[in-house]
């Protein structure tokens, strides 16, 4: 997973609040047998409406949305992750997120930041005065900068370390990789082997 | 008669906190008296968890199927990972495996990609693949015992809810979700929080005609489908130690229907004989000193379980469910129960829906219900013993008019064998249909499925809306159960067909 701080880019506002991940990606994309490519796949029911944010040319290649509370409510499905950053979303500004599609972020390198119902109503505005405009965030500094003005946002301590130091759940593991090597040195031979196609 | 009672608080985690800091790998609670899940989790933690977070557990064997691994498989990729252990790895396919005409390309497309995906993942990665035609192919919790690689004190994991079959070697062994399947494929270990243990004591004879099945359609009717939330639970007593490595399996199997992720069975001689001799068993000095650990991991005297459950295995009769979950079930000889005297008002309402959906009314005898179909197969009972059991019912029998049986065995080697037993034949000459191996009809991702309205006695696992089709309606048993059944066209059990002898019939 690749370290997250500084993100840089367009930044949507989309004015609505509960955006459950069944709004993010359909079900019918659960079938697919790919962790990738879910691109096509996102808010689609909501794209077939040509008046819709992301069919606008100024949002045509988007950074970071800017939603209402409640976002990615619902069901667990990871897929909802996938098809942000698939579409190149980097970071979701929200009042308030769903707690698992928040974790499901934080796994994937999807910076899921919290501000309050008000900052992000001024930042909605000033989104849309200028549509397309972009905007910066630091992790570090916990902060977001929309053109003159600076807000700050909250995320827990442990996922903030995780996205800076780009660590997936399986990068988190491989930390121990000295002690499950040692673990496996006493593994006793009579324990079952398969036979690998390959060696 | 029964008593169910659960006990103190978290026990695993009272003795957890003394230890906190303890990163080596010896027993932190050595000494004291411990379970045999206890056992096997100390001796597979790699770092013990601080502060509450989880321990990292070693996992002695993955097994892998075609829907739960492509985007592991994926993960793997985008990330440059390889395998961590091809050696400890083995895939089959199984859930979308047609039974019949399995030479020809699989129709239905999202079928097709996933069997596909995995044959090129485990082409590209090097993962041992029993595929379709194999001699080896089967379902995937048939498979590894049959292998020989399920053995006692290890731990197994697989994308698929019911791994706890596995449990029945004393193997700690839990399905797990796509992510953790790329975490296994990936570092051989998973980050996994403690658990609380239960005991489910089983004392006593089985009656003829009473089988494993009827003892866990009794103990998910008693502790309900979220009663084993939580809990690692561990089979005892005399009625468990007289059955055989397949009954076990049937019991562990259905853990998950308790809502346990675990389930186990101290190994014993009846372990050693169906393990001893398999092409991946241990031999000579390891087969040695494996059985020598292997007799070290029963509960030890003084143990304490967080909860128990007590079940007279001299009271059971054959069971069956009569709704939409594995804990709606009842004694064949009962009646369907009237939703108005269910006094929790979750449970009614349950009920009252799952009446509706199954369409019977309440103090319906059991055994006045007709069934459209008859499924033998299945994760829970498809092995050899499950086989030789339903053949010695139908043998020289035909089934009832109109009812349509199928018969699918676990595995492309239990059906081999089947074969060289002449069960075959019997099945045919009953007038079922004898069909390749496979999940099948246990849920429906191949093409046998149910019609809508369709009711089934079926040997599986799950009796959800929907499960073997839209809109049927399933009925869990036995194989006992469903052969007398297949016969007698209503649900039905080898007692009634000694009834039906002794009444000239």
């Amino acid at each position: 997973m690749e370290k997250v701080n500084h993100i840089h880019g367009v930044a949507v506002p989309l004015r609505r609040s509960n955006v459950d991940t069944d709004q993010i990606i359909p079900a019918v994309f659960l079938k697919r047998i790919t962790k990738t490519g879910y691109d096509d796949a996102l808010f689609a029911a909501w794209r077939q409406d040509p008046a819709f944010i992301l069919n606008q040319p100024e949002y045509a290649s988007p950074s970071v949305l800017v939603t209402g509370p409640d976002f990615g409510t619902g069901s667990s499905r990871e897929h909802a992750v996938w098809a942000l950053r698939d579409f190149g979303f980097k970071a979701v500004l929200s009042p308030k997120f769903g707690d698992i599609f928040r974790g499901n972020a934080g796994k994937q390198g999807l910076l899921a930041a919290q501000l309050s119902e008000q900052d992000i109503e001024e930042i909605w505005a000033t989104l849309e005065a200028r549509p397309g405009m972009a905007i910066d965030i630091s992790l570090e500094s916990q902060t977001v900068t929309v053109g003159e003005k600076t807000f700050t946002f909250d995320i827990d301590e442990y996922t903030r370390w995780r996205l800076l130091e780009g660590y997936d759940d399986i990068a988190l593991t491989l930390r121990n990789e000295a002690a499950i090597t040692d673990f496996e040195k006493q593994r006793p031979n009579w324990m079952p082997k398969t036979i690998p196609a390959k060696a | 008669m029964l008593r169910f009672w659960f006990s103190c608080g978290c026990f695993h985690g009272t003795k957890r906190s003394t230890n906190l800091g303890d990163m080596s790998n010896t027993h932190a609670t050595a000494g004291a008296p411990r379970t045999l899940a206890e056992k096997v989790w100390d001796d597979h933690v790699i770092v013990r968890g601080e502060n509450g977070q989880p321990d990292l557990i070693y996992i002695d064997l993955h097994l892998v199927h075609e829907v739960t691994s492509p985007q592991a498989f994926d993960g793997l990729r985008l990330a440059d990972r390889p395998v961590h252990r091809l050696d400890l790895t083995i895939a089959t396919e199984d859930h979308n495996t047609p039974t019949i005409n399995i030479d020809r390309e699989i129709a239905e497309p999202t079928s097709r990609a996933q069997i596909e995906a995995l044959r090129k993942n485990a082409a590209e990665f090097g993962v041992r693949l029993h595929s379709l035609g194999d001699a080896e192919q089967g379902i995937v919790h048939v498979v590894g015992p049959q292998l020989g690689l399920t053995m006692p004190g290890i731990t197994v994991v697989c994308g698929d809810s019911h791994t706890s079959t596995h449990g029945a070697f004393g193997a700690m062994a839990f399905g797990i979700g796509t992510s953790e399947v790329e975490h296994v494929l990936a570092t051989q270990t998973l980050p996994l929080k403690p658990f609380k243990t239960m005991a489910i004591n089983v004392d006593g004879t089985l009656r003829p005609g009473v089988t494993a099945k009827d003892i866990i359609l009794a103990v998910i009717a008693k502790i309900g489908t979220g009663g084993g939330q939580g809990y690692v639970l561990e089979y005892r007593g005399s009625a468990i130690r007289d059955l055989s490595m397949e009954g076990r399996m049937t019991i562990c199997n259905m853990s998950i229907e308790a809502g346990a992720r675990a389930g186990m069975v101290a190994p014993d001689e009846t372990t050693y004989e169906y393990v001893k001799g398999r092409p991946h068993a241990p031999q000579g000095a390891d087969w040695d000193e494996a059985v020598a650990y292997w007799k070290t991991l029963p509960t030890d005297e003084g143990a304490t379980f967080d909860a128990e459950v007590f079940i007279n295995a001299d009271e059971l009769e054959p069971f069956v469910t009569w709704g939409t979950n594995p804990g709606q079930g009842v004694s064949l000889s009962g009646r369907v129960p009237n939703p108005a005297e269910i006094t929790d008002e979750h449970e009614r309402h349950a009920a009252e829906r799952a009446l509706e959906y199954m369409d019977l009314n309440p103090g319906t005898p059991l055994k006045d219900i007709e069934v459209d179909a008859v499924f033998m197969g299945s994760c829970t009972n498809s092995r050899i013993e499950d086989l030789r059991a339903f053949t010695s019912i139908i043998k020289g029998k035909k089934k009832a008019d109109g009812v349509r049986v199928m018969v699918v065995p676990g595995s492309a080697r239990v059906r081999l064998q089947a074969e060289a037993e002449g069960l075959d034949k019997i099945i045919k000459d009953f007038g079922a249909e004898w069909r390749f191996a496979g999940c099948s009809m246990c849920l429906g991702m191949n093409p046998d499925q149910l019609e809508p309205g369709e009711r089934c006695a079926s040997t599986s696992n799950r009796n959800f809306e929907g499960r073997q089709g839209s809109g049927s309606r399933t009925h869990l048993v036995s194989p006992l159960v469903a052969a007398a059944t297949a016969i007698r066209g209503t649900l039905s059990s080898p007692w009634d067909l000694e009834a039906d002898k002794s009444k000239g019939a």
